[in-house]
């Protein structure tokens, strides 16, 4: 229920709260008990004189604001009591997180429909409808562009989504299968493996040959080839990669991280670890469902 | 440390000011009950619509970013009221304040039914009787029924008033509808029926800070005291009173002030500068055959001075008056040019903050962005979207976008830059959208371009 670590501040609020009510009211009452003597004409002053001749006069408030004192005393104890306003869950039990909850609730109300009318269909014809497109394209602008840019083609570490190049497939339902449970893509560390700098080094320049890099040396990519047998377990015998485990091609000029190979050989001593979150529970189906038909389109033509 | 309340019965007063009034009823009433119902463009003339963020009015349609406007408005009417004030008094108190307003029509419904200043009085008075209860029953259903209708218009300022018409014959109105239409017409019905000078006394602010705004020779409704003193009953020789002076003292001028104050004790805070007691004291003295003018607009330096209505005209023209006039006319020329230039076509430039500038084949850089265009105009139209600053700075999407009327969306977007087009680091760039059926509806922003080392 507190928010502070002991209670304390909670009955501190509490008590200046109630003080403060008791105050107001106590206040009022004596004030309304001090009759003004009848008058006609203008009323006595308050005895006070500025400025030699200006003086304050003593004119009583109209008897409806006194109630309407009053009632603002009735109405910040009702609030409290229906509130939580004194540190208890008040009778009306609201809270903000509650409301939140209700509004999420009206607008999934709203939109459900429109989602789970596209939920029916399949992946690519979700891609070709033109609504379908906007409305994945500002759940994408919204929830993805943060690390995969506005225009998806990523950054230095994230994937660029508008290539045919994938790690985990490229199929409609893949792509789905990313975001919605996510993906947790591991390369070890394997200096250790390989063994000196100089191995190192090595296979760095055969894996550049891979993919025919003008950077790749001849000399260094022939001694590297053998020690490439360690790599082979994920990337494959000839660097293709396996998508079922997430392993990159490192036989296509594109590079998660850069292609140089000084940024290689810092993959192999160092390893990376690559997390794209899981979307599933956050957004759901429906609107995962869109916004993977969406992703697909990217680097499908669809229309 | 109160007093109850001290009813005040308004004696109907009759003559140029209360004519002048009853037209200021008229037309404010007419505007403020006729507007809802005016179609511009096929929509509400006159529409705040608070769910879709935009406000309509007439041609023009405003976003929250033309809040400024809302400001400037709120400008334009303190200069007025400064202004007028200064020259008038409190002329909007007396003649356009809505509390004023609806008193007024309030009042002529209790006239109606009720009878005049005495008859209620009397009524009042009465102990309860079935007479009593269908009049009051009466001017209460009455009263009631014009505050309905006022909540009921205010509302239509919101939520178009033609829907809401057709709600309100099966009273199907949403909850929000139902609170500010039975909110508003309480408020109108409590304030103008029953607060009436209450809230000019205690709850007014402007009433508080007028006095700031006038000075000697501010027109303010006052009492000739010179020429009215010292005052008593009439004499047999029409004209004067028994004791010499013009004021017979028939108390008309009190019985017709809303707010219940005798003008002869001089300037109240109280006093709305309504003019009721004008006109009632020159019927009067138009009755005993005085010149009239024993009570009249006249500022307090032409009372001890003595001065005629030309030389109060002439002092009308001093430095304060002049400034207030140069600082509304100011006001109104920045507002209108403003209002005239403004393009109905917003753009916000947002550098994407992942990466700052990417090598793409043949060592061209790129950089993303993302275009937030609003689109504030009613009609469809084309964008071409283009980028300077840097040479050779090219789209490498697509370059048009078509947004529908009052739109807003964002556009991603790539530039690039060939190689060794800017400097390392940050190059100021130009991006600019034009509609391509109608070059004159252009914006440009600044933005910066990111050559990566």
């Amino acid at each position: 229920m507190s928010d502070f670590t002991n209670n304390f501040w909670n009955l501190y609020i509490v008590v200046l709260t109630v003080l403060g009510v008791l105050g107001c009211a106590v206040l009022l009452y004596s004030q309304s008990k001090y009759k003004v003597a009848k008058h006609n004409g203008p009323v006595g002053t308050t005895g006070h004189v500025w400025d030699e001749d200006l003086t304050e006069l003593n004119t009583p408030m109209p008897r409806w604001w006194m109630w309407m004192f009053y009632l603002t005393i009735v109405f910040g104890i009702a609030y409290l009591f229906l509130y939580p306003g004194l540190g208890y869950a008040g009778k009306l039990g609201w809270n903000s997180a509650k409301e939140y909850k209700a509004e999420l609730a009206k607008a999934d109300s709203e939109y459900g429909p429109l989602f789970e009318k596209y939920r029916q269909q399949d992946l690519k014809a979700v891609a070709a409808d033109p609504q379908a497109h906007a409305i994945g394209e500002r759940l994408f602008l919204t929830y993805c562009a943060q690390c995969h840019g506005s225009d998806a083609r990523g950054n230095k570490g994230f994937p660029n989504l508008t290539d045919k190049d994938w790690l985990h497939g490229g199929a409609p339902d893949a792509i789905k299968q990313t975001i919605m449970n996510g993906r947790h893509g591991v390369m070890p560390p394997m200096g250790a493996a390989l063994g000196s700098d100089k191995d190192i080094e090595n296979v760095a320049h055969y894996v550049l040959s891979l993919s025919g890099s003008a950077a790749s040396d001849p000399i260094k990519s022939v001694f590297g080839k053998s020690k490439f047998s360690v790599c082979m377990a994920c990337h494959g015998a000839g660097g293709v990669g396996n998508q079922a485990m997430g392993a990159p091609n490192l036989a296509d000029k594109t590079w998660l991280y850069g292609g140089s190979a000084e940024t290689i050989m810092e993959t192999i001593r160092k390893g990376r670890d690559n997390t794209m979150p899981a979307f599933g529970d956050f957004l759901g189906e429906p609107k995962v469902h869109v916004l993977s038909a969406y992703v697909w389109s990217l680097s499908n033509e669809t229309r | 440390m109160y007093e109850a309340r001290q009813e005040i019965y308004p004696r109907e007063a009759k003559g140029r000011y209360a004519s002048l009034r009853w037209l200021c009823v008229w037309l404010t009433q007419l505007a403020y009950y006729g507007l809802p119902w005016l179609t511009w463009n096929g929509r509400q003339a006159v529409l705040f619509d608070l769910t879709t963020r935009k406000f309509y009015l007439f041609g023009l349609v405003l976003w929250p970013q033309d809040f400024i406007y809302l400001a400037a408005l709120l400008i334009i009417c303190a200069w007025l009221l400064f202004l007028v004030t200064a020259v008038a008094g409190r002329v909007w108190c007396g003649f356009a304040c809505p509390q004023t307003v609806y008193t007024e029509i309030f009042l002529w419904i209790e006239r109606q039914i009720e009878g005049p200043r005495s008859a209620r009085m009397a009524l009042a008075k009465q102990g309860p009787s079935l007479r009593k209860f269908s009049k009051r029953t009466a001017k209460h259903l009455a009263w009631g029924l014009v505050a309905l209708w006022t909540g009921f218009t205010f509302v239509g300022y919101f939520t178009p008033i033609k829907v809401l018409g057709a709600e309100s014959f099966t009273l199907a109105f949403g909850p929000w509808e139902w609170f500010w239409v039975l909110f508003y017409a309480l408020a109108t019905y409590g304030n103008a029926g029953w607060l009436r000078e209450q809230v000019c006394k205690y709850m007014c602010p402007y009433a508080r800070f007028q006095s700031s705004m006038f000075d000697r020779d501010t027109l303010i409704v006052t009492y000739d005291a010179k020429r009215g003193e010292p005052r008593g009953k009439v004499a047999k020789d029409a004209g004067k009173s028994v004791n010499g002076g013009s004021c017979i003292d028939c108390t008309m001028c009190v019985q017709v002030c809303p707010t219940g104050i005798d003008i002869r004790n001089g300037l109240q805070y109280e006093c709305i500068g309504c003019a009721a007691c004008v006109d009632a004291c020159n019927s009067v003295m138009d009755k005993v055959e005085q010149p009239r003018g024993l009570i009249r607009y006249s500022t307090d330096r032409a009372m001890t001075d003595g001065m005629s209505a030309q030389d109060i005209r002439r002092r009308a023209m001093r430095p304060r008056v002049l400034i207030y006039c140069a600082g509304l006319l100011l006001v109104v020329v920045a507002v209108g040019t403003s209002l005239a230039l403004r393009t109905p076509l917003k753009m916000d430039v947002i550098r994407d903050r992942g990466s700052m500038g990417r090598e793409v084949d043949g060592g061209a850089i790129e950089n993303v962005y993302r275009l937030q265009i609003m689109n504030t105009s009613e009609q469809s139209h084309r964008y071409c979207i283009a980028a300077h600053g840097m040479p050779g700075l090219a789209l490498a999407t697509a370059n048009e976008v078509t947004l529908a009327g009052t739109e807003t969306r964002a556009v991603p977007i790539r530039l690039r830059a060939p190689h060794g087009a800017g400097e390392t680091g940050s190059n100021k760039i130009t991006i600019q959208l034009t509609a391509v059926d109608d070059p004159a509806l252009t914006v440009s922003e600044t933005a910066v371009f990111i050559v990566p080392r």
